[in-house]
């Protein structure tokens, strides 16, 4: 009985199915399934809110003669938005293309080093703290650096939000990648499966959740650092026009400015909870 | 080909935290073909790590195990494996789960396409291809997984315990169902089973295994008529043998506790 032909197993094996864990460190996927809208009655209910808020504003604003410079009446915002829109929206364009081409850059940089570092748990080890300390410092910091080296254009502010979305899409897909469903696994080997299989149909799948959660965290921390690093110099973007604004006091257009930033954030988020609910709603 | 499966005096141990586990020792085995074969025995026998020694992805450690005439090193394309947990693939649907190992073995997906449905019709999902797995119930479930099994057409079926994680009607009702499967499909079946009862329903011949390490202990001919009819699990003959097996087990257990051999699996990864 003590002749073994072979060497040993290391450990014995799991046969049974191993459940992933469900939700990472930065998993936000709770708020994307949860605001759902059903039906025409759930839809009046929330333009129901938005009219009392803004009628209410507008009313309270108008009875108290609340100067513009204090805060600004609803229609007063809505106003600057149209009229302002012309001059605005080739700032507006700016952060635009400032945002997705870091963001393109940053996200695929994370996406790949998530897919090659969690096959080499050793590497995967090493190069984890330097992302974490790229999470935990605001990229922001490191705009005017940037600007001193490379001028007041919009490549320090590119550079700026691909380090800070870059991280962030890396350490969920890491995350996702780590998921590893020892039966699902042992299934496609059952008939063969290569490495490359495996990962193709069954690792990446898996993390696939995981990863559209990274990409809209990623995309939300590539807005708030596009719109800081407009901020911080140069005179373009919406950032620029925020100080800008606000240094003058007309805070109607400085409000029209916020809803323009708004309205990116949100199209991300709307982007990926359609993505989200196409590849990842077997989840739930 | 007589003999589809050859187990000679196979070994397996693995290296616990607790030292070595011998889970198998010096069993072996033979399946002709078109048979059906059942391996039961206490709870931790090694039954489990027999068989997915069979499908080459945990080797034994010691002994030679043959399928089709060839020791079995890695896993074989004219193996099917069934698993205790259905394992569906949840963000595929279910054509595309039965479907996955043709895909992984890329054969062209058109042309078992014919054949996949048909044997989706015959255990009765016929209208499910577009369904996601989460929509279905245990039993589905674990039919859909017989179905990936048979997709790429197999010669040799081993399952392992496929239908202990479904309540006790459904595992009938499975159980019959696999019995017209493998009349139609005419495969060679080894079955693994903590269930006396199932595997002398099922098979023409049962192996006992002794409690850790699992070896030879007794194997018994099911002297029951095929096709086996509706009744038969009411027959006094049926009880007969099935008392007698499990008389053998309970002797097992005795003998090792009297040697002071007998490992409680109260503790056990391993079944």
């Amino acid at each position: 009985m003590d002749v073994y032909e072979k060497q040993l197993e290391e450990e014995i094996p799991d046969f049974e199915e191993h459940i992933p864990e469900k939700h990472g460190a930065f998993d936000i996927s709770a708020t994307v399934s949860a605001v759902k809208i059903h039906g025409w009655k759930q839809v009046t209910g929330i333009l129901a809110v938005a009219i009392v808020i803004l009628g209410g504003l507008e009313l309270v604003i108008r009875l108290f003669k609340v100067p513009e410079f204090v805060f600004p009446a609803p229609s007063a915002t809505f106003k600057a938005l149209v009229t302002s829109f012309p001059t605005n929206y080739t700032h507006f364009l700016i952060t635009i293309s400032e945002l997705v081409s870091g963001y393109v850059v940053g996200a695929s940089i994370g996406l790949i080093l998530a897919a090659v570092l969690t096959q080499v748990p050793y590497l995967e080890k090493v190069i984890t703290p330097y992302i974490l300390l790229l999470i935990c410092t605001p990229t922001l910091a490191l705009v005017p650096l940037l600007m001193l080296k490379l001028g007041f254009n919009i490549w320090p502010r590119i550079i700026a939000v691909s380090l800070a979305s870059g991280p962030m899409v890396m350490i969920n897909s890491v995350t996702g990648f780590r998921r590893t469903d020892l039966a699902k696994i042992a299934l496609a080997k059952s008939y063969g499966a290569t490495t490359f299989q495996i990962f193709k149909m069954i690792r990446f799948p898996l993390a696939l959740p995981m990863i559209i959660v990274g990409l809209l965290v990623g995309g939300i921390f590539g807005l708030i650092t596009a719109v800081g690093s407009d901020m911080v110099g140069g005179k373009v973007g919406l950032g620029n026009k925020i100080t800008y604004y606000s240094s003058l006091a007309r805070m109607a257009h400085f409000f029209a400015i916020i809803i323009m930033v708004a309205i990116i954030g949100i199209s991300i988020w709307l982007i990926f909870s359609r993505v989200g609910k196409k590849y990842a709603s077997w989840q739930e | 080909m007589d003999e589809v499966i050859v187990v000679e005096k196979v070994s397996k141990v693995y290296a616990s935290e607790r030292g070595p586990v011998h889970a198998i020792d010096r069993f072996s085995m033979k399946v002709k073909e078109g048979d059906f074969v059942a391996i039961v025995g206490p709870s931790g026998c090694g039954k489990t790590t027999l068989l997915w020694g069979l499908t080459g992805l945990h080797p034994f450690n010691g002994g030679k195990a043959y399928i089709l005439g060839e020791e079995v090193d890695k896993p074989r394309k004219d193996v099917g494996i069934i698993f205790q947990q259905a394992n569906l693939l949840p963000w595929r649907n279910i054509l595309q789960n039965v479907l996955f190992p043709i895909e992984i073995m890329k054969e062209n997906i058109a042309d078992y396409e014919e054949r996949v449905k048909d044997l989706l019709d015959s255990v009765e999902l016929t209208g499910f291809e577009n369904h996601y797995p989460r929509e279905l119930s245990g039993g589905m479930q674990q039919r859909v997984s017989i179905v990936r099994a048979l997709s790429y057409d197999p010669k040799v079926l081993l399952m392992d315990e496929p239908f202990g994680a479904l309540d006790a009607y459904t595992r009938d009702e499975m159980d019959t169902l696999l019995l017209g499967i493998w009349k139609k499909t005419k495969k060679t079946i080894a079955f693994v089973t903590h269930r006396i009862e199932e595997a002398v329903y099922l098979a023409n011949k049962v192996y006992v295994m002794t409690p850790r390490p699992g070896t030879n202990s007794a194997v018994f001919d099911i002297d029951l008529p095929r096709p086996r009819p509706e009744g038969i699990t009411m027959e006094q003959k049926y009880f007969e043998i099935v008392a007698e097996i499990k008389k053998r087990i309970v002797k097992d257990v005795e003998k090792q506790k009297e040697e002071g051999v007998y490992q409680s699996q109260a503790y056990s990864t391993v079944t």
